[in-house]
C-alpha cells in the first residue's frame, strides 16, 4: 500500500504564534508507512508560512475565503482538482468546517473524500448549544448563554443566571475571563468586532485545563485518544508546551462521548478538571488541533488514520500511547525568496 | 504516608506526576526522604534514618519533615486515601 500516492489537499497552513493545524497534520501524514502522499496546500493569505515550507507542502493554491461565497470557493476547488486529481480534502479551520460539511457531497461526486462530522454533530456541539449538548449526552458542562449585546450579559447577572467571574468567548476563537461588568462589556465589544455575533458567556469553572485529541470513525468507535495538559500558555491562550497524561478517566470520558455522539472525524475536547476531580467540558473543536503532532509522537498517528478512514480503509483503534511525551513549540525565521512570494501573490499558486 | 504509586522519581531528584503532567525538582535530602516514603517507611523510621545520618536534632528534623510532607499533600503527590 506504501506505493499508493494519495493527493491530499490541506488548509490551516498559518503556522504562526496561534497556529492552524495544517502543518502538524501534514507531519503526521508524511510519516505514514501505509501510503505516500502529495500534499496540496490550500492557503487564504500570501504570508501563511505553509506554502513556503516545501518539505511539507508540495504545491500550494490560494483559495477565496468561504465568507466570499461558496461558489467562488467551489470553482477554485474544481480548478485545483482538474490539475491535481485530489483524493482527500482536510479542512483545518473552525471557520471553514461548516462550509466543507455542506460541500462534502459535491466534493464526493468529484471523487474528493472528506472525513468530517455530520451537520447535526457540528451544530449540536456549538459553544452556544453546549448546555443542551451536555444534558443530552449526560456530561457536565458549565452554564453558557449566547448574547448579542453587552446589556444581555448584565441582564443575565441581574437575573442570577450568571455571576462574575465569567468567560466571554467568540463564536470561533478567543476567550477572556471577565471579573466585573466593565470587563465583560470590553471583552464583548472586542470579540464581537473580531468574530461577529453571537458572543458566548460561560460560567467560570475553577480548575486545571486539560485537553484530549481524538478521532471518531462515525459509528461510535474511538480510533484514538491522547490526553494532554498545556504546560505553557501564550497570551493568546495557545499551548506553547504540553505533555501527555496518564489519565484513564479522560480516555473513558472521550470514548463515552464519541460513542454517544457517533462522532465522525477529528475532535479536540477542552476540559476543566476541578479540585474534586470532576471533568467539565468547556469546548469541543470539530477538527484535529494544532498540537496533534504530539499524539503522532506518542504513537497515535491520528492524521494518517483520518486519511485512511476517508479513503474507505478499516483502521484498528489505537489502544496505547506514550505517557510523559512533551512538545515545546518554537518560532523560526524562515528565509524566503521574493520570487516565491511574488508568484503566490500574483498567480495564486506556488 | 504513602507516595502516589504512579510518580516517576529519577536518581537526580526529578519527579514526574503522569496523571497531572506536573514535574518537580527535589534537593538531595528531599530525594532521600521521598525514596524512603516510597518504600513505605513510616515517619518514625524516616526520622531515625535521617537523624542518624546527618547532624540534625529530632525536633528540627520533624519541623522540616512535616513541612515537606504537608507540601506533598498539598501538591497531591500522596496516595488518595492518605490525603
Amino acid at each position: 500500500m506504501k506505493s499508493d500516492r494519495l493527493k491530499i489537499a490541506i488548509s490551516g497552513l498559518n503556522n504562526v504564534d496561534s497556529p492552524g493545524p495544517g502543518i502538524p497534520v501534514i507531519r503526521g501524514i508524511r510519516e505514514s508507512n501505509n501510503f505516500q502522499s502529495r500534499i496540496v496546500g490550500i492557503a487564504y493569505e500570501n504570508l501563511e508560512p505553509g506554502p513556503y515550507m516545501h518539505e511539507f507542502v508540495d504545491k500550494t493554491y490560494k483559495v477565496p475565503y468561504p465568507s466570499e461565497g461558496v461558489e467562488p470557493l467551489m470553482d477554485r476547488i474544481k480548478y485545483i482538482h482538474n490539475r491535481e486529481k485530489i483524493d482527500v480534502f482536510i479542512p483545518n479551520f473552525d471557520s471553514e468546517i461548516f462550509v466543507f460539511i455542506k460541500l462534502a457531497d459535491r466534493l464526493k461526486d468529484m471523487g474528493i473524500q472528506t472525513f468530517l462530522p455530520t451537520l447535526h454533530q457540528f451544530e449540536e456541539r456549538h459553544k452556544s448549544n453546549l448546555p443542551a449538548f451536555g444534558k443530552k449526552h449526560g456530561i457536565k458542562v458549565p452554564d453558557s448563554y449566547p448574547v448579542t449585546s453587552a446589556s444581555e450579559i448584565f441582564e443575565l447577572v441581574s437575573d442570577h443566571k450568571m455571576e462574575y467571574p465569567m468567560v466571554v468567548k467568540g463564536i470561533f476563537y478567543d476567550a477572556f475571563i471577565a471579573s466585573n461588568s466593565e470587563q465583560a462589556a470590553i471583552y464583548f465589544n472586542k470579540i464581537s468586532a473580531k468574530w461577529g455575533l453571537p458572543v458566548v458567556v460561560q460560567e467560570f469553572v475553577k480548575g486545571t485545563e486539560v485537553n484530549v485529541v481524538s478521532l471518531g470513525n462515525g459509528t461510535g468507535k474511538t480510533i484514538g485518544a491522547v490526553p494532554m495538559r498545556k504546560q505553557y500558555i501564550t497570551d493568546k491562550g495557545k499551548a506553547w508546551g504540553g505533555i501527555t497524561l496518564d489519565d484513564p478517566s479522560m480516555i473513558d470520558y472521550t470514548h463515552k462521548l464519541i460513542a454517544s455522539t457517533k462522532w465522525r472525524g477529528g475532535i479536540e475536547l477542552e476540559l476543566i478538571r476541578t479540585a474534586d476531580n470532576e471533568l467539565y467540558l468547556i469546548e469541543i473543536n470539530p477538527r484535529l488541533p494544532a498540537w496533534v503532532y504530539l499524539a503522532v509522537a506518542a504513537r497515535q498517528n491520528l492524521p494518517e488514520a483520518m486519511v485512511q478512514l476517508a479513503t474507505g480503509n478499516t483502521v484498528e483503534p489505537f489502544t496505547e500511547y506514550a505517557i510523559g511525551k512533551m512538545f515545546i513549540r518554537y518560532s523560526f525565521d524562515m528565509i524566503c525568496n521574493l520570487d516565491e512570494f511574488q508568484q503566490l501573490s500574483t498567480t495564486g499558486e506556488l | 504516608m504513602k507516595i502516589k504509586k504512579s510518580l516517576a522519581i529519577s536518581e537526580t531528584g526529578f519527579v514526574f506526576d503522569p496523571s497531572t503532567g506536573d514535574s518537580y525538582t527535589l534537593n538531595p535530602t528531599a530525594l532521600e526522604i521521598i525514596q524512603l516514603l516510597k518504600k513505605d517507611y513510616p515517619p518514625e523510621e524516616v526520622k531515625k534514618a535521617l537523624t542518624q545520618k546527618y547532624d540534625v536534632d529530632e525536633s528540627t528534623f520533624e519541623r522540616y519533615f512535616y513541612d515537606f510532607t504537608g507540601m506533598l499533600k498539598q501538591m497531591q503527590l500522596v496516595a488518595p486515601d492518605e490525603k
